[in-house]
């Protein structure tokens, strides 16, 4: 026992963390090998590497989720043992999940205040809970109601509730992974301003993101990590997008930015007028109208929530229509079964790839049939050809370089960009003949991400129809013939790509009309 | 090397929690003045002691291990089954009344038809409690549970009614069993002894199963259904019907297991007027056998030979030192509550570390627990 976890009443201020030689293996990786890294207070220090690299893994040792097999932790040069979350909250680490532990059911307040000791013994002081809040809401600019219940809240709000939560336990090292990943451009803003306050208080913050721009904006050094060992660390400063990209991947990297123009081919698929009920929370959609050709990229911009879910979900089946009809090359496909559906070649990436896309507890070959397992390649009357469904995953896995130890590994065990890279290796290989993508590149290391792009071009231009569902307007820009933008779960308009521009899309996105924009 | 160490106390850890629950059971045998290494000498004996109590421990064995395989597919596609009992019960009747309704048929189709019929009415038990869940989200605990009390009922009635034997009937005493079954019907001997040909046919189930749930579309569609709705959905599985495939396979197995007490065991269906007269809890028990056996088809096989033998040896264990029949009775239950139990630790434990290895990946997940999504996860 140290110092530092003996007196966690009252615990010393972090100045600085240093994990040094820290190794860990997991059955068939190397995740980290004898990986070096430190963060100060008042810095952003970022973490990056490719899909699997072993980022993760590093911050989930730090916060005493995984225990390193060899390696020390130094806090203030002092050595301390980190055994599990509770010895890395009372150090003062917190961490940022991306899937935030919140019960929706309660308050902000009842959340905050989960799991610790009332200051009033067996009586709840759940007052002086939301009080404290409101202070350190309005130290930080985490605008929030503490008696907002958390089903109504937002994802970036979420974050900021998991925010709140760490500094409430009395956090002063934030470790946050990949916390931009589901948020909206604006939300992002947000998500920074509130960083650099912390800074300026003294905060050590450790960032991680596959989006090198942000990496320049936030941070003041940058570790690369690449198959598990350091690569690298450098002050931000010295570096720049095109560079850290080679850094990380190990040579250079070119970005997709035009594609040639291409002649429409026939209507693929043709919603008319149709809507839908949503989910409590999101909007449904109303009297949509939209054609999509083959041979074209047609980008759907629009902030988070504004029915982009409910129109992927109409036209691929798991989701009924109130009215209006549906059209799948010209045949009537409106209430239609799923499984027709992938039979038409439809392929879909959803956005929520984790809980829709992909089985956690199959393995990844199993995973890579999901769609299409009662197919006779895969599938001959009724009993599984598993020496195909292995050759198929054989396959992919090098193709999309999924990073797995093995076809049979459960693909709960593989890293998150590895894990999206199985649904999108899955839809997009089966040469599908209409595509809806739902921010297809996210969670990807930009190598990835460039080649998912590229595959979407390459489909696009053997006469596949896409719909790319984007929050990202330099993805869209990047790949999209023609952008609709989607706002309340209407359509506000269509622009071909000439004619479109960041401003015009974003005011569209905002729900304000050209007209109005004069 | 951590996580095989874990994979290896898991599999282990039914008989860890058998140990422990003799070890109280000993405390309690040394309260009553018995000494436990007698009373255990005794079980032992009984259980496997000659080929005899070997074949007894198998015969005990095949309901359990028929029962604890349709635990294994329901559990597969996240549905529980205790509606055991009753599936037993109403396979078994149908089985019994055609057997005794049509005469002079050649033995093996009598018995195929017989095992057949009585599948296919534990199929119809375990269907209804799996409409009922896929359609109208009614927990199947419950309603199996209320489908294990209407077949006593029906089993209470028809056996001292329609198909009481008709010798009983003009008797005083009329105990509640039907008239005994044409001797061709009955399933061949393996040994001279009582173990019958229905162990063996659970035995090749079993690998049946294991076959069914990992090498065909169909186990691929149930465990799918188990694991993840929304990505059934999404693979264009239909979601309700496999649950209620799921239920039917595991009533079917059930029925048969009645099937085999009445053409292997008895010859006849008698009960005692309570509610697990006729079936002796192996509806119940065999749910334990497959707990004890990690929900594996393969693994169950073992396991409800050990269950076996627990519940015959103790039964020469009374005779030998003369504790009173409760106390086998709760030792049984103790080793109940002791698996039980540990599964639960088990699964709990599993869910930690799987947690631990996926949370910062499931960016999307957390949508799981939004309202409306989260009802339909629950159910
Ligand atoms: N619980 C686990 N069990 C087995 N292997 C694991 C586990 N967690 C991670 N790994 C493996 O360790 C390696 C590193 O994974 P990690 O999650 O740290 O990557 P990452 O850098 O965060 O990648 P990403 O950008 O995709 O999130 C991967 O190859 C992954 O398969
Ligand atoms: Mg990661």
């Amino acid at each position: 026992m140290t110092d530092l976890e003996l007196n966690s009443g009252k615990k010393v201020r972090i100045e600085s963390v240093t994990m040094q030689g820290i190794t860990k293996r997991f059955p068939g990786v190397l995740a980290n090998d004898r990986v070096d890294f430190d963060v100060k207070a008042s810095e952003v220090h970022a973490l990056l590497g490719e899909n699997g690299a072993g980022k993760s893994t590093l911050m989930k040792i730090l916060y005493g989720l995984y225990h390193q097999d060899s390696g020390e932790i130094y806090i203030n040069d002092e050595l301390v043992k980190i055994n599990s979350p509770t010895d890395a909250i009372n150090l003062g680490i917190g961490m940022i999940h991306q899937h935030f532990m919140l019960v929706p059911t309660l308050t902000v307040t009842e959340n905050v205040a989960l799991g610790l000791p009332s200051s009033r013994g067996p009586l709840t002081d759940l007052d002086r809970v939301s009080k404290r809040i409101l202070e350190l809401a309005d130290l930080y600019g985490l605008r929030i109601d503490p008696n907002a219940y958390i089903w109504q809240l937002s994802v970036g709000q979420q974050q900021r509730v998991e925010i709140i939560k760490a500094l409430y336990r009395g956090a002063d090292l934030l470790i946050l992974d990949e916390p931009t990943a589901v948020l909206t451009p604006q939300e992002v803003d947000e998500l920074f301003g509130i960083m650099r306050q912390m800074v300026n208080d003294g905060f050590g913050l450790i960032f991680i993101s596959h989006k090198l721009h942000e990496v320049i904006e936030i941070s003041h050094r940058v570790t690369v990590l690449r198959n598990g060992k350091k690569v690298g660390t450098r002050p931000t400063s010295e570096v720049d997008k095109s560079e850290l990209a080679k850094w990380m991947v190990g040579h250079a990297i070119d970005f997709i930015t035009t594609t040639d123009q291409i002649q429409c081919g026939e209507v693929r698929l043709k919603l008319e007028n149709v809507s839908c009920e949503s989910d409590r929370g999101a909007k449904g959609l109303k009297d949509i109208n939209l054609e999509l050709c083959s041979g074209e990229i047609l980008g759907l911009a629009g902030v988070s929530g504004n029915g982009q879910r409910d129109l992927a979900e109409v036209i691929v089946g798991l989701r009924k229509v109130s009215s209006g009809k549906i059209f799948l090359e010209d045949e009537d496909i409106t209430g239609a079964d799923v499984d027709v559906l992938i039979k038409k070649m439809l392929s879909y990436i959803p956005e929520e790839r984790m809980r829709d896309g992909m089985i956690k507890d199959f393995t990844v070959a199993e995973n890579l049939i999901l769609r299409e397992h009662d197919q006779p390649k895969y599938s001959d009357n009724g009993f599984l050809k598993l020496k195909s469904i292995e050759n198929h995953a054989k396959e992919l896995i090098k193709l999309f370089q999924i990073k797995t130890p093995s076809h049979k590994t459960m693909a709960k065990s593989l890293s998150g960009g590895n894990i999206q890279k199985i649904v999108l290796a899955r839809e997009l290989s089966r040469k599908p003949r209409t595509i809806i993508a739902a921010q297809p590149t996210r969670g990807l290391d930009i190598g990835a991400a460039e080649y998912v792009r590229e595959q979407l071009i390459i489909q696009r231009n053997n006469g596949t129809a896409v719909l790319l569902i984007s929050e990202d307007l330099d993805e869209i820009f990047a790949l999209s013939d023609r952008i609709a933008v989607i706002y309340e779960g209407k359509i506000m308009g269509i622009l071909s790509r000439e004619d479109a521009t960041k401003e015009k899309i974003g005011l569209l996105m905002a729900g304000v009309l050209p007209a109005e924009q004069a | 090397m951590k996580s095989r160490l874990n994979a290896i106390l898991d599999a282990l850890l039914p008989l860890f929690a058998t140990l422990a629950a003799l070890l109280v059971g000993a405390i309690m045998l040394i309260i009553l003045d018995v000494n436990p290494l007698v009373a255990y000498g005794a079980l032992l004996n009984g259980a496997f002691g000659s080929s005899n109590a070997l074949a007894e421990t198998l015969v005990k064995a095949t309901p359990l291990l028929l029962v604890g395989l349709g635990i294994c597919i329901a559990y597969r596609g996240n549905v529980i089954n205790i509606g055991g009992e009753g599936q037993m019960i109403v396979g078994a009747i149908v089985a019994t009344w055609f057997g005794l309704r049509y005469t002079n048929m050649p033995g093996w189709l009598m018995i195929t038809l017989a095992m057949m019929l009585g599948a296919l009415a534990g199929a119809v038990w375990g269907g209804i409690p799996g409409v009922l869940k896929a359609y109208f989200n009614v927990n199947e605990i419950l309603s199996t549970v209320m489908m294990n009390a209407i077949a006593v009922q029906l089993l209470n009635f028809v056996l001292t009614g329609p198909m009481i034997d008709p010798i009983q009937s003009e008797k005083a005493s009329q105990i509640p069993q039907t008239a005994r079954l044409e001797e061709a019907y009955r399933l061949p001997r393996l040994v001279p002894t009582r173990l019958h040909l229905g162990a063996l046919i659970a035995v090749g189930l079993a690998i049946l199963v294991y076959f069914l749930l990992w090498r065909t579309t169909l186990g691929y569609r149930i465990r799918s259904v188990g694991q993840n709705k929304f990505a059934s959905r999404y693979a264009g599985i239909k979601v309700e019907r496999y649950i209620i495939i799921a239920l039917m396979l595991s009533g079917a197995l059930a029925g048969l297991a009645g099937v085999t007490q009445v053409y292997g065991v008895n010859f006849r269906m008698i009960t005692d007027g309570s509610t697990s007269g006729f079936t002796g809890r192996a509806g119940y028990n065999g749910i334990v056998a497959a707990l004890f056996g990690s929900l594996h088809p393969i693994i169950t096989i073992p396991a409800s030979i050990l269950f076996g033998a627990l519940l015959v040896g103790a039964n020469t264990m009374q005779r030998v030192t003369q504790v009173p029949s409760a106390l086998i009775t709760a030792l049984n239950g103790l080793v109940v509550v002791f698996v039980v139990s540990s599964e639960i630790w088990r699964k709990k434990r599993q869910q930690k570390r799987l947690t631990i290895a996926i949370e910062d990946q499931e960016f999307d997940e957390f949508s799981n627990e939004i309202p409306g999504h989260s009802v339909e996860e629950a159910s």
